[in-house]
């Protein structure tokens, strides 16, 4: 396959795998399947989309060193703008609904103290806030415009990522082996990013002297 | 002590959601659904489906109970869908998702099923659970229950007075505290070898809270048998205090002088009190108790103090209930 088709065929894929979810759930909805808890379901469903797709994103970079394939970078924003979606999403649910947003001024209060007590939320408040930038920048004009600033702006996802894994570890009351699972692959794709250039250089090298895919 | 039949309510009528609104919710969020997925559901054109009945449609395979008394102590409150009771809970001996102890506690063996009475009392002994029921006539009680994670329900259980079982036993005058344990059976809980919590469960009281009218010894719900996921055969509910206090599927009584080991307690003191009672002054170090969310509503209602059960205040007379939370 070409490197042209591949990618015309891993963007539809991408596209249909960052859509699913939010129609599966809207029919969900639609069908009163969301359980006893459904703000809850919703708001869980949300939130484990938003961080499956926040750390499929940053796997992308290793996906192209270890493939080859040009499309993992090509599409790397797509998936990160869709993480952003689902992390918006989820932020909506909870104003609405735990919030009282009927009464903006009390909602406002209940906020502040959210932030200032509870440090889950503080967390998560901050990967929403750190990732925010990183969405308006993501055009085209801008990279341009920031050139060599850009890189270094949107390397905030990195912290964005861990706020959003000690979101939902703080959050949980006892079984940690959901958010223990999402904090391991983050970590392997954080070490992955670790300039220890010895040792990656030599996987590298390892692997091209396989012979390599046609690109 | 006489029970009163209507107990102080400190709910204002017009405080409480109408059953129209509440009966409405299905169709609010079917609504929801459709302005959340957008385009993608537009052409399904259905409408939503009607809303859901609390009658026990589901519990026709368990045996119906004879049930005498009936006696609300949740003010109007509408009890909660037979289905949202039975099918979001916490047991964690069959799983820590709400939705799995209903999958998974088919293999709990309610019959036959012995209880074990022991310590401060002259009458100890194993007792076989029939046994333990038959003197004791069934009443239903429609009771708040609120969770320390802060949801709530309303449940019309089906039981007895636990000062009654209590007092058959009769318990010493070292009897202080009573501690109640949970079956904690590898075979018909292979979960449990995860090890979440140290099992059995334990759960306690003091000896004056576990001997109020108000403490209450369920077998049932919705007039039917409990559920295995709601611990059957037999359970504690204190509606005055977090739903954790309620120990489950009982195998233990155990009579004692010294406060007794707790399960939350023992695995995080700080985030869950011997006492357990439900208060929205006392947050949860990491979460608020201010508020709740009910089964069936889908904004927070403000936590009452003692779950709206003040008759219990006088238990905890000059005490710090911000130290012994």
């Amino acid at each position: 396959m070409s490197a042209a088709a591949r990618l015309r065929l891993a963007r539809l894929l991408v596209w249909a795998g960052c859509l699913a979810p939010l129609v599966l759930l809207g029919l969900r909805t639609l069908h009163d399947q969301l359980g006893a808890n459904p703000i809850e379901f919703l708001e869980r469903a949300l939130g484990d989309w938003s961080l499956r797709l926040l750390l499929l994103s940053l796997a992308m970079t290793p996906l192209r060193s270890f493939s080859g394939w040009i499309w993992p970078l090509k599409l790397r924003r797509t998936v990160g703008l869709w993480a952003y979606a689902y992390i918006c999403l989820h932020f909506a649910v909870y104003i609405v609904f735990d919030l009282n947003i009927l009464e903006p001024a009390q909602a406002l209060a209940q906020l502040a103290e959210d932030l200032v007590k509870r440090l889950y939320i503080t967390a998560g408040f901050a990967a929403w806030l750190f990732l925010l930038p990183l969405a308006i920048t993501s055009t085209d004009g801008w990279q341009r415009r920031l050139g060599r600033r850009w890189k270094a702006l949107h390397r905030l996802v990195y912290p964005a990522a861990v706020l959003g894994v000690l979101h939902y570890v703080w959050l949980v009351k006892k079984d940690l082996s959901d958010p223990l699972l999402y904090a391991a692959i983050l970590s392997v794709l954080l070490l992955w990013r670790w300039p220890w250039p010895k040792v990656r250089s030599a996987i590298l090298r390892a692997r091209s002297v396989s012979p390599a895919s046609p690109s | 002590m006489l029970i009163r039949s209507i107990p102080p309510f400190p709910i204002a009528p017009s405080e409480i959601t109408p059953e129209a609104v509440h009966a409405d919710r299905r169709q609010f969020l079917a609504r929801l659904g459709l302005a959340g997925a957008g385009l993608a559901l537009a052409g399904c054109g259905e409408a939503a489906p009607p809303a859901a009945s609390a009658a026990p449609a589901a519990a026709a395979d368990l045996p119906a109970l004879a049930v005498g008394q009936k006696r609300n102590f949740a003010g109007d409150e509408t009890p909660s869908r037979y289905q949202d009771i039975t099918e979001y809970n916490n047991y964690y001996e069959f799983g820590t998702d709400k939705s799995e102890p209903a999958r998974n506690a088919g293999s709990l063996r309610t019959r036959p099923w012995t209880v074990t009475v022991d310590g401060e009392c002259e009458a100890p002994g194993p007792l076989d659970l029939d046994a333990l029921l038959k003197p004791h006539a069934l009443e239903e009680r429609i009771y708040r229950l609120r969770c320390v994670e802060a949801w709530s329900m309303v449940v019309p259980w089906v039981g007895f007075p636990l000062a009654d079982l209590l007092k058959r036993f009769k318990p010493t005058s070292k009897a202080k505290f009573v501690q109640f344990f949970s079956l904690a059976d590898e075979q018909q809980m292979p979960l449990i070898k995860r090890g979440v919590l140290p099992y059995p469960y334990r759960e306690g009281l003091r000896i004056d809270e576990a001997l109020h009218p108000l403490a209450f010894v369920a077998v049932g719900l919705y007039g039917r048998v409990l559920p295995n996921q709601n611990g059957a055969p037999i359970r504690v509910i204190t509606p005055w205090k977090y739903g954790f206090k309620g120990a489950k599927s009982i195998v233990r009584i155990h009579f004692t002088e010294s406060q007794p080991e707790t399960t939350w307690n023992a695995i995080g003191a700080s985030e869950y009190g011997f006492y357990g009672n439900v208060n929205p002054e006392v947050d949860h170090p990491r979460w608020s108790q201010a508020s709740e969310r009910r089964l069936g509503e889908l904004r927070r209602r403000p936590t009452l103090m003692f779950n709206g059960y003040p008759e219990v205040a006088p238990l905890y007379a000059g005490m710090d209930l911000r130290r012994y939370y």
